[in-house]
């Protein structure tokens, strides 16, 4: 069944200069395991299409239930250089929660 | 066991916050965090302007404010508020606060020095770019290594009320306080990826106990007096994240996860000047109300380098809006905004970037944003930056123009032409640690 990601997760966005990090944490132990498997690099890309320019790691905090993500490129130059409203990726992190994922 | 409270996530945080932590309940360190990347720079502009300041001026006050209960309750101060002149902060600090005893650290700050460091050889290449300084040499307004735990420790252990410091990390204004009261040593890994770690977690202030908080935030109480976090420390390197009973806000594993993941890059290697600290072993409990338990973190070996935050002058920016309402509003916005792209460039004017958002559409995450079809009102966000300050200027004057000779509807043009501001952009590099000397200096 699909659903959005903010049924299975909650999530906090931030920046290091022209990159964002958003870190992705399982409501419960059991939604962990689809997180791993739904919020691939990926699809990431795909969701957010040209805002995010560069490529995207991700790297697993299981003692969190909690992945984080990296969004390189992703604030028009980062910082101070940047032209966007959200320069600081502060509205990635809520932003991803529209994400279909499939919960089984 | 100690209480370490953070009372600042940044210069420009709430200004009761630290006031509130002395009156509410017992702490024994005030950790207080002013710098940002963009602050050196303005302490920077401000110091060239001024020699008596380049410090974050709302701190001598506020020690002023709290130097009697400080005394009483004797409550340390552990803060980089000193930003590029620490030594003025001190004796604006005096001033405000006469019986205190406050000890300076120095060493940080390299502005000075970075030809030196070329003349070494030292090519300080951009951590992400990988060009070498000399491309921005004549432009550079900061240059601040940071410094860890270890220089603040030393100065709590001359007995200072209150210690300042310029361009410290975050984390190490909470670890400072550990090492010097549990005499961790400089291998300790573990202990000091601990309180590395529990740095981390309050270095923003609010943001772990309820702020920003997405878990059920319409329910977290009171937030209007939100309690600031408390770090319990105890010496083996556990610790318990808390706040002052009767406060608002929330401690909750769900608000220090969010905090734990804010910022972060790789989770095993957080690169500190005392450690690397290792995300994936801290293990979390809810213990009571407000409490959560964090414990079973480890670390390793400290690198060989230290990380300079250089700050230099990169262009110029402005921003520019106007409002369209509905019927079409999207429509006419979009409108507009080729109207301005078409005049800029009849005009000959050239820019390193015109950027245009639809605010109320979709500015914050593009792509990503849900389907608004009929939008109210829109508005219209044109942003361009460029070397020539003239060219910036012209683009300045041609939104409001828009209001009687471009598409029907345009409004919220009331603050006129927007303001020129210089950009002030970032250079991260390495250097070799053993260049980096700090210097404590008790100041009476």
């Amino acid at each position: 069944m699909k659903q959005p990601l903010g049924t299975i997760a909650h999530t906090r966005s931030g920046d290091k200069g022209d990159t964002s990090n958003i870190g992705v944490i399982a409501f419960q132990p059991r939604h962990y395991p689809i997180i791993l498997r739904e919020v691939t690099p990926a699809r990431v890309k795909e969701f957010f299409g040209d805002l995010v320019k560069g490529g995207i790691e991700r790297f697993e905090l299981p003692n969190l239930g909690a992945i984080n993500l990296l969004l390189h490129e992703a604030l028009g130059g980062g910082g101070t250089v940047s032209l966007r409203i959200d320069a600081q990726g502060k509205t990635y992190g809520a932003a991803l929660l529209r994400m279909e994922v499939e919960v089984d | 066991m100690i209480r370490i409270a953070n009372g600042q996530g940044f210069w420009g945080d709430w200004l009761e916050a630290p006031v509130r932590l002395v009156d509410q309940g017992p702490i024994d360190f005030l950790v207080l965090d002013y710098l940002a990347e963009v602050t050196m720079s303005i302490l920077q502009k401000q110091k060239q302007e001024d020699p008596a300041l380049g410090y974050a001026r709302d701190f001598p006050p506020l020690i002023g404010r709290l130097a009697g209960k400080l005394k009483e309750h004797n409550i340390k101060v552990v803060a980089n508020a000193g930003g590029v002149n620490p030594t003025a902060c001190a004796r604006a600090v005096l001033k405000a606060a006469p019986g205190l005893k406050v000890a300076v650290v120095h060493g940080d700050d390299v502005f000075n020095r970075v030809d030196e460091f070329l003349g070494k050889g030292y090519e300080m290449r951009d951590m992400d770019t990988g060009q070498p300084i000399s491309t921005i040499r004549k432009q550079i307004l900061s240059a601040n290594a940071y410094i860890g735990a270890f220089p603040l420790a030393e100065a709590l252990d001359t007995g200072a009320d209150v210690v300042i410091a310029g361009r410290s990390t975050d984390t190490a204004l909470t670890l400072g306080p550990m090492v010097h009261r549990f005499k961790w040593g400089a291998d300790d890994w573990n202990k000091l990826a601990s309180g590395t770690i529990a740095g981390h977690i309050i270095e923003c202030g609010a943001q772990c106990s309820g702020g920003n908080c997405q878990v059920d935030w319409q329910n977290i109480p009171n937030m209007a007096d939100v309690g600031y976090p408390i770090v319990e420390a105890d010496p083996d390197g556990s610790f318990t994240v808390t706040k002052h009973a009767g406060s608002g806000g929330r401690v909750h594993s769900d608000t220090v996860k969010e905090q734990l993941l804010y910022e972060l890059g790789d989770p095993r290697h957080y690169i500190t000047p005392d450690c690397i600290a290792d995300f994936t072993t801290v293990q979390l409990a809810d213990t009571g109300p407000d409490r959560v338990s964090v414990r079973g973190i480890r670390g390793g070996p400290r690198p060989p380098t230290l990380k300079l935050s250089i700050s230099y002058t990169d262009g110029w920016k402005a921003i520019g809006t106007l409002v369209y309402s509905w019927p079409q509003a999207v429509e006419k916005a979009r409108a507009a905004d080729r109207i301005v792209r078409e005049r800029l460039a009849g005009l000959g004017l050239c820019f390193d970037e015109i950027h245009t958002e639809l605010f109320g559409l979709n500015a914050c995450n593009g792509p990503a944003a849900p389907p608004n079809p009929d939008p109210p009102e829109i508005q219209l966000r044109i942003g361009v930056r460029g070397q020539d300050r003239k060219a910036l200027d012209r683009f300045t004057r041609e939104l409001i123009p828009l209001v009687l000779n471009g598409p029907p509807g345009a409004t919220g043009f009331g603050d006129g032409r927007p303001p020129v501001r210089e950009i002030v952009a970032y250079w991260s590099t390495l250097i070799p640690r053993e260049e980096i000397q700090t210097r404590v200096e008790v100041i009476s």
